[in-house]
C-alpha cells in the first residue's frame, strides 16, 4: 500500500467532500423543511433539484447565444444564474405543492407519499419532454466559463480551483441566507411555530397555509441553488440525475435529524466527506476488489444503520409533539 | 340477461379480428378489452370462467400463432399479475409500503441465471454448469425460497418503522441490491456486473411445444397458483392478522398478534411470488442484466397495486395488465404509428411530423405516465379501481 | 355495480377514442413488402451516434431500392431506438421478429446491447450486420446470420496499445473503463498488450458514473500517468476527460472508436484537442469512395455524417443486395435465405472499402485508424487527421464456436 499516496491525495478528496457536502447539506434542508412542517417526505424534491440545475444552464446557454456570456462580469453571469435557478425551483415547489399535496392534506400518509412519488417521475420525464424538442437534446452540458479553471497552487500537492471555490462560496452564502430568515425574522419564526404545532400556530392567527408555500418555496430555492452549483462543478446534467443526489440528500436529512435545519447541515456535510473518502480509498485500499462505485450504497447503508441504532439523528429530530 | 350472449360476441368477434388482422394493436386491445367485460360483467358464473378458460387456453395461443409479439406480450402480463399479487400482499394486506421490490424478483432471476448458464464455472470452476436443462423446474422452488429468505432480511432491520420511513430504506435496500448485481464482478465474479449472464438455459418443454406457448402457459399456472394462495391467505387467521396490523399496529398487538411474526410473513411471501416470476423471467430472456431490476420496476409493480386497488385480488390483476398493456403495447404502438406518419411525410398544421425530433417518441415516456397514474389515483380514486371492499369504505371521499 | 360498469365504458370509449386514429396499423400486413429494421441508440447520450447509423441506412435504402420495388415489392426502412440498453434492444427485437416483412437489421451500436439482441435474432434465423459493433464475442460465437462491417477490439485495442508504445512513448498509462463489454472489453486487450510491451498500468477502474468523476480522477492525478485510456464512449469520456483537466491533470488522452463523434468536443471543449483516438471508421472525408456520399448525406438530411453513417450505408447496400439475392423468382425471400445470402454477399466498391464476409461474419480485411483531434469546434470533426491507418484480417476463433 503506498502509504505517501494515500497522504498525498487527502487534501483534494477533502475538498472534494466538502463540496460534495454543501450540495448535499441544500438539498437536504428542501427535505427537512418539508417533513418539519408537514411531516412529509417530499419525495418529488429531487426533481426540484434538477431542475434548478436545468433552469441554470438555459440561461447560460442563453446569454452565450446572443453573446453575453463572455461580455458580461463573471460573478454577475453566476450571480444571475443562482437566482434564476433558484426562483424557477422555488415556484415549482410551490405549485408542486398546491396541486399534489394539498388535495391530500388529511390523507393517511401513504397516500401523499405515492403522489409525491408520482409528481418525481413525471417531472423527470417532462423535463426531458421539454428539453427534447426545445433542444432536441437532453443530456446538457454547462458551457465552460475558462476563468472559473483557473487553479491556486497552494503548495505542492494541493491546488485549488477557482470553481471550488465559488461553489464553496455560494453554499456558505445560501446557509447563511437560511439561517437569518429562519431565526432573524418573523416569517422564519412563523415557519418554526408551524412546524411544532399546526393548530396551536393557527390559533395564534398565523395564515398555515400561507406558512406552508412559503416553507415549499424557500426549500425549493434552495435545492435550486444546489442544482446550479451541481452543474457549474460537474458540468454535465440529464433529468434523471436528480434521484440519487436527492436519495442520498435525504439521507443526510435523516443522519442529522428530520426536521432539524442544523441537522440537515451537518448530516450533508458528514455524508459528503464520508462518501468521497470512501470512493477514494475504498479502491487503494481493498486493492481494487471493492471500487468507486459501491459509494452510492454507503448513503443506503448508512441510512439502515441510523434508523436501526438511532433514529433521532445526531442532532435530535425535531417534530411535531404527539398527543 | 343479455350481458350472457353480449359477452360470448365480444369475446369470439374480437378474437376473429384479431385473426384477421394480426398486427393491428387496437384490435388486440379490443380483445383484451372484451376479457375484462367478461371478467366484471354479471353472468352466469360457469359461463364467466368458461369463457375466462377458453380465451386464455384455447384462444391465446391461437393469436400467439399469428403474431409471436401478443403471446410475449400476454405472458409479460402473466409475470406482472404475479408480481403486483405479491406486491399487494405487502402493501395492501400488510400494510408495509415497499418500494424496493424488484429486489426479490432480481434475487429469484440471478439464481437461476448463475445455475443455469455456464457463468458458474467462473465463480467454482471447472465445467459442471450449465445444471441441465431440467433442473429450471428445481429451481423455480429455489426461487421461491432465496427470495422468501431476503425478503426475511430485508423485514429484519424494518420491524420497527412506520410509513415513510419503511418506504425509504426499502427503496434503498432495492438499490443496494441492484449496485451489488452491477459490481459484483469482482473479486469474485457473481454477477458479471453490468454486462448481464448470457446464455440462460432454457427447460426442455412437456411435449415439445414451442417456447413462446410454453412460457405463456407456465405463466399462467403459476399466476392461477398465486391467486389460490393469495385468496387462502387472505381468508385466513393470517391475513385478518395482517389487515389488523396495517389499520393500527398498537390495536393488534393488544389483540395478541405477533408484529414480528406476521411483518416477517408478509415480506416472505410476498417475496417468495416475485422469486419464482424470477427464475421464469431469466429463462424466458436468455440473458438478464441489473437493468432490469431498477427503481422504475418496482415503482411499476408499486402503480398497478394502487391502480387497481390496494388489497384486492382482482385489482391487483387489471392493475397489472393495464400497465404493462399500457407500457408494451399502447405507448409503443403509438410510437410505431407516429413513425410511420413521420414517413409518410403528414403535416399537422402545417408543422411537419417529420421535423420532430427523434427524441421525442411515446415509448419512452413510460416513466410520465406512471407518475402521471399514481398522482391522479391518488387524488380522484386512492382506493383504486376495483378495491377490497373493507378499503372502500376507508378511502372514498 | 353502477361505478364498475361505468369504469367499463369509460374503458372501451378510450379504446373507441383510440380507434379513431388512421388506421394506419390496419394494412400494415401487405404482401410484398420489405422492411430493412434499424436498431441504434436514438436518444440518450449517445444519440449522434445512433442517428447516424439510421440515417445511413435510411440512405442507402432510399438509393438501392429500385431493383427490388421493380418486382413489385414496396421496401422500408423501420427505425427502433434501442437506448443502448440491452433490455429495450432485447425487447425490440421481440417486437421484430413478429412482424414477418423484417428481411434484415442493421445494428446495433453498442455490443453490450447487440449480443443478447442477437441470441432472439438467432431463433428466426434473421440476418444482422452490424456497423459499430466492435466486440469479438459478437461474431465468435459463429451464428451464420450475424455479420459486421467493422472492425474488432482484439485488433484495435493492440493497435492502440501499439501507437501509445511506439508514437506516443508512453511509460505508464492509468485505463479507465465503463464496464460495458464494449468498453471493458477494449480496455482488457489494449491493457494485455500494452504490458507485453513494458508500458506500466497505474490503474485499471471500472465505472458507470456520468456526472461526478471526482473520486476516480483525485487518485489519478496523484499517480501522474502518462497516458490516460478511457475504454468506452465519448458521452461518459468527455466530461470525464473535461473534469481531469480541470482539475490539473496532465497527462495524454487516448481512445477506442466510442470517441468518434463530434459530440466529444462539445461537451469537452480546449480539454480534448490533440488528443488521439483509435477506429474502425475513417472520417468520411477522407475515405476514398467517400466525397459522393458527404454530398448526398449533406443535402438529404442538412448535416454532416456522423462516424458510423458510412459504415451503416454499407451495411444497408449489403442487405438489399442480399435480398436481391435470395428474391430470385419475385417471391418473397424467407429469413434464411436472406441470411445465407447477405453472408456470401461481396461489395466490391463500398463506401469503407472491399467488403466480404469471412466464415465468421467479420470482414475479412478490416480497416483500423489512429486519429487526432484537430480543432474544439464540433463541426470541424471531419478534419481530424488520419495519423495511421491498417487493414487487418480478423483473428480466428481461439475455440469451435458452440450452439
Amino acid at each position: 500500500m503506498d502509504v505517501e499516496l494515500l497522504i498525498g491525495i487527502f487534501p483534494q478528496v477533502l475538498l472534494d467532500g466538502i463540496i460534495l457536502g454543501f450540495m448535499y447539506a441544500l438539498i437536504a434542508l428542501g427535505y427537512t423543511m418539508v417533513y418539519g412542517v408537514l411531516e412529509f417526505i417530499n419525495f418529488a424534491h429531487s426533481e426540484i433539484f434538477i431542475f434548478g440545475a436545468f433552469v441554470g444552464v438555459e440561461v447560460l446557454l442563453g446569454l452565450k447565444s446572443i453573446g453575453l456570456l463572455d461580455g458580461l462580469p463573471w460573478p454577475l453571469v453566476l450571480v444571475l444564474v443562482l437566482v434564476a435557478g433558484m426562483a424557477a425551483s422555488g415556484l415549482l415547489a410551490v405549485t408542486v405543492e398546491r396541486v399534489a399535496y394539498r388535495p391530500l392534506r388529511g390523507a393517511p400518509r401513504l397516500i401523499p407519499l405515492i403522489s409525491a412519488i408520482g409528481i418525481s417521475f413525471f417531472l423527470q420525464d417532462l423535463i426531458r419532454l421539454v428539453e427534447s424538442l426545445w433542444r432536441n437534446a437532453f443530456n446538457l452540458v454547462y458551457p465552460t466559463m475558462d476563468v472559473l479553471n483557473l487553479r491556486f497552487e497552494l503548495s505542492e500537492t494541493i491546488d485549488v480551483s477557482v470553481k471550488s471555490l465559488v461553489v464553496i462560496g455560494g453554499a456558505l452564502l445560501m446557509l447563511w441566507a437560511l439561517h437569518l430568515i429562519v431565526n432573524r425574522t418573523k416569517v422564519g419564526t412563523a415557519i418554526r411555530a408551524v412546524a411544532e404545532d399546526q393548530a396551536a400556530a393557527s390559533l395564534m392567527g398565523i395564515d398555515v397555509n400561507r406558512i406552508i408555500s412559503l416553507t415549499f418555496l424557500i426549500g425549493g430555492a434552495m435545492g435550486g441553488a444546489a442544482g446550479v452549483l451541481f452543474g457549474v462543478q460537474y458540468g454535465l446534467i440529464n433529468p434523471y440525475s436528480g434521484f440519487i443526489p436527492g436519495l442520498k440528500a435525504f439521507t443526510a436529512a435523516v443522519l442529522g435529524g428530520i426536521g432539524n435545519i442544523p441537522g440537515a447541515m451537518v448530516g450533508g456535510l458528514v455524508l459528503g466527506l464520508l462518501e468521497a473518502f470512501a470512493a477514494a480509498y475504498l479502491s487503494l485500499l481493498t486493492g481494487g476488489a471493492f471500487g468507486a462505485e459501491y459509494k452510492d450504497i454507503l448513503a443506503f447503508s448508512i441510512l439502515i444503520l441510523i434508523l436501526i441504532f438511532r433514529p433521532k439523528g445526531l442532532l435530535g429530530e425535531v417534530v411535531r409533539e404527539r398527543a | 340477461m343479455i350481458r350472457s350472449p353480449i359477452a360470448l360476441a365480444l369475446v369470439g368477434l374480437s378474437a376473429l379480428a384479431v385473426a384477421t388482422f394480426p398486427r393491428s394493436v387496437l384490435v388486440f386491445l379490443f380483445f383484451q378489452g372484451s376479457l375484462l367485460y367478461v371478467f366484471k360483467a354479471r353472468m352466469p358464473e360457469p359461463l364467466r370462467w368458461g369463457l375466462l378458460a377458453v380465451s386464455l387456453l384455447v384462444l391465446m395461443p391461437t393469436i400467439g400463432y399469428f403474431n409471436s409479439y401478443y403471446l410475449e406480450v400476454a405472458t409479460q402480463v402473466g409475470i406482472f399479475v404475479a408480481l403486483a399479487l405479491g406486491l399487494n400482499i405487502v402493501v395492501g394486506l400488510a400494510g408495509l409500503l415497499d418500494l424496493g421490490y424488484v429486489a426479490f424478483f432480481a434475487v429469484g432471476a440471478y439464481s437461476w441465471a448463475i445455475f443455469g448458464s455456464p457463468h458458474a464455472n467462473i465463480i467454482f470452476g471447472g465445467e459442471s454448469f450449465p445444471l441441465a436443462g431440467w433442473w429450471f423446474y428445481v429451481f423455480l422452488f429455489v426461487g421461491l425460497g432465496t427470495a422468501a429468505i431476503t425478503g426475511i432480511l430485508l423485514g429484519l432491520p424494518v420491524l420497527r418503522l412506520h410509513g415513510d420511513y419503511l418506504a425509504i430504506v426499502t427503496l434503498g435496500f432495492g438499490e443496494v441490491i441492484r449496485v451489488l448485481a452491477n459490481n459484483l464482478d469482482k473479486p469474485i465474479n457473481l454477477t458479471n456486473g453490468p454486462k448481464g449472464i448470457t446464455p440462460i438455459l432454457r427447460p426442455p418443454t412437456p411435449f415439445g411445444i414451442p417456447y413462446g406457448e410454453f412460457f405463456y402457459f407456465l405463466a399462467l399456472l403459476i399466476v392461477v397458483a398465486v391467486i389460490v394462495v393469495n385468496r387462502r391467505l387472505e381468508d385466513s387467521h393470517i391475513g385478518r392478522a395482517w389487515e389488523a396490523i396495517r389499520e393500527d399496529e398498537l390495536a393488534a398487538r393488544a389483540m395478541g398478534v405477533s408484529l414480528v411474526r406476521m411483518k416477517l410473513m408478509a415480506f416472505a411471501c410476498g417475496a417468495s411470488f416475485a422469486g419464482v416470476m424470477g427464475v421464469l423471467f431469466s429463462a424466458k430472456q436468455v440473458f438478464i442484466n441489473p437493468e432490469s431490476f431498477t427503481f422504475l420496476e418496482s415503482i411499476g409493480v408499486l402503480a398497478m397495486v394502487i391502480l387497481g386497488g390496494m388489497g384486492s385480488i382482482p385489482g391487483a390483476i387489471v392493475g397489472a395488465t393495464v400497465v404493462t398493456v399500457l407500457n408494451l403495447q399502447v405507448l409503443k404502438g403509438f410510437s410505431l404509428w407516429l413513425n410511420e406518419l413521420k414517413n409518410a411525410g403528414v403535416t399537422i398544421l402545417g408543422f411537419s411530423l417529420a421535423d420532430l425530433p427523434t427524441q421525442f417518441e411515446p415509448a419512452k415516456y413510460e416513466r410520465m405516465v406512471f407518475g402521471i397514474i399514481l398522482v391522479l389515483m391518488m387524488i380522484f380514486r386512492p382506493q383504486g379501481i376495483f378495491p377490497a371492499r373493507r378499503r372502500q369504505r376507508e378511502l372514498a371521499h | 355495480m353502477i361505478r364498475h360498469r361505468g369504469y367499463l365504458v369509460l374503458a372501451l370509449v378510450a379504446i373507441l377514442a383510440v380507434a379513431l386514429l388512421p388506421a394506419a396499423n390496419l394494412d400494415a400486413q401487405g404482401k410484398g413488402t420489405i422492411k430493412i429494421a434499424t436498431q441504434s441508440p436514438l436518444s440518450g447520450g449517445q444519440a449522434a451516434l445512433g442517428e447516424g447509423i439510421k440515417l445511413g441506412a435510411q440512405l442507402a435504402v432510399e438509393k438501392f431500392k429500385g431493383t427490388l420495388e421493380k418486382q413489385g415489392f414496396k421496401v422500408e426502412l423501420v427505425p427502433f431506438d434501442d437506448q443502448a440498453k440491452p433490455d429495450v434492444g432485447v425487447a425490440n427485437a421481440k417486437n421484430i421478429i413478429a412482424d414477418k416483412d423484417i428481411l434484415t437489421v442493421i445494428g446495433h451500436l453498442n455490443s453490450g446491447v447487440a449480443i443478447p439482441s442477437s441470441e432472439v435474432y438467432k431463433e428466426v434465423s434473421l440476418a444482422m450486420i452490424s456497423p459499430a459493433n466492435t466486440n469479438p464475442v459478437v461474431t465468435d460465437r459463429g451464428y451464420p446470420n450475424v455479420n459486421r462491417v467493422c472492425g474488432r477490439d482484439d485488433v484495435q485495442g493492440v493497435v492502440g496499445s501499439e501507437f501509445a508504445h511506439a508514437t506516443m512513448k508512453a511509460k505508464s498509462v492509468y485505463i479507465v473503463h465503463d464496464k460495458t463489454p464494449y468498453g471493458q472489453g477494449v480496455a482488457e486487450f489494449f491493457k494485455a498488450d500494452a504490458e507485453k510491451k513494458g508500458i506500466k498500468i497505474l490503474g485499471f477502474e471500472g465505472t458507470e458514473e456520468k456526472s461526478n468523476f471526482d473520486p476516480i480522477v483525485t487518485p489519478m492525478k496523484a499517480k501522474n500517468p502518462d497516458v490516460i485510456y478511457f475504454g468506452g464512449i465519448y458521452d461518459q469520456a468527455a466530461p470525464f476527460f473535461k473534469q481531469s483537466r480541470e482539475k490539473g491533470v496532465k497527462g495524454k488522452f487516448f481512445g477506442p472508436d466510442g470517441m468518434d463523434s463530434s459530440d466529444l468536443t462539445k461537451i469537452a471543449g480546449k480539454a480534448v484537442v490533440g488528443m488521439y483516438y483509435t477506429s474502425a471508421a475513417g472520417p468520411a472525408s477522407e475515405l476514398p469512395r467517400a466525397k459522393a456520399f458527404v454530398e448526398e448525406f449533406k443535402k438529404k438530411f442538412g448535416k454532416n455524417p456522423e462516424p458510423y453513417a458510412a459504415e451503416a450505408y454499407d451495411a444497408a447496400t449489403i442487405a438489399l443486395k442480399g435480398i436481391e439475392a435470395a428474391a430470385k423468382g419475385g417471391k418473397m425471400p424467407s429469413r434464411e435465405d436472406v441470411a445465407t445470402a447477405v453472408r456470401k454477399t461481396k461489395l466490391p466498391n463500398g463506401i469503407t472499402g472491399d467488403i466480404e464476409f469471412d466464415g465468421k461474419g467479420d470482414r475479412k480485411k478490416a480497416l483500423y485508424f489512429v486519429l487526432q483531434v484537430a480543432s474544439d469546434d464540433p463541426g470541424k470533426w471531419g478534419n481530424n487527421k488520419i495519423v495511421k491507418q491498417l487493414a487487418i484480417a480478423a483473428p480466428a476463433a481461439p475455440v469451435a464456436p458452440k450452439k
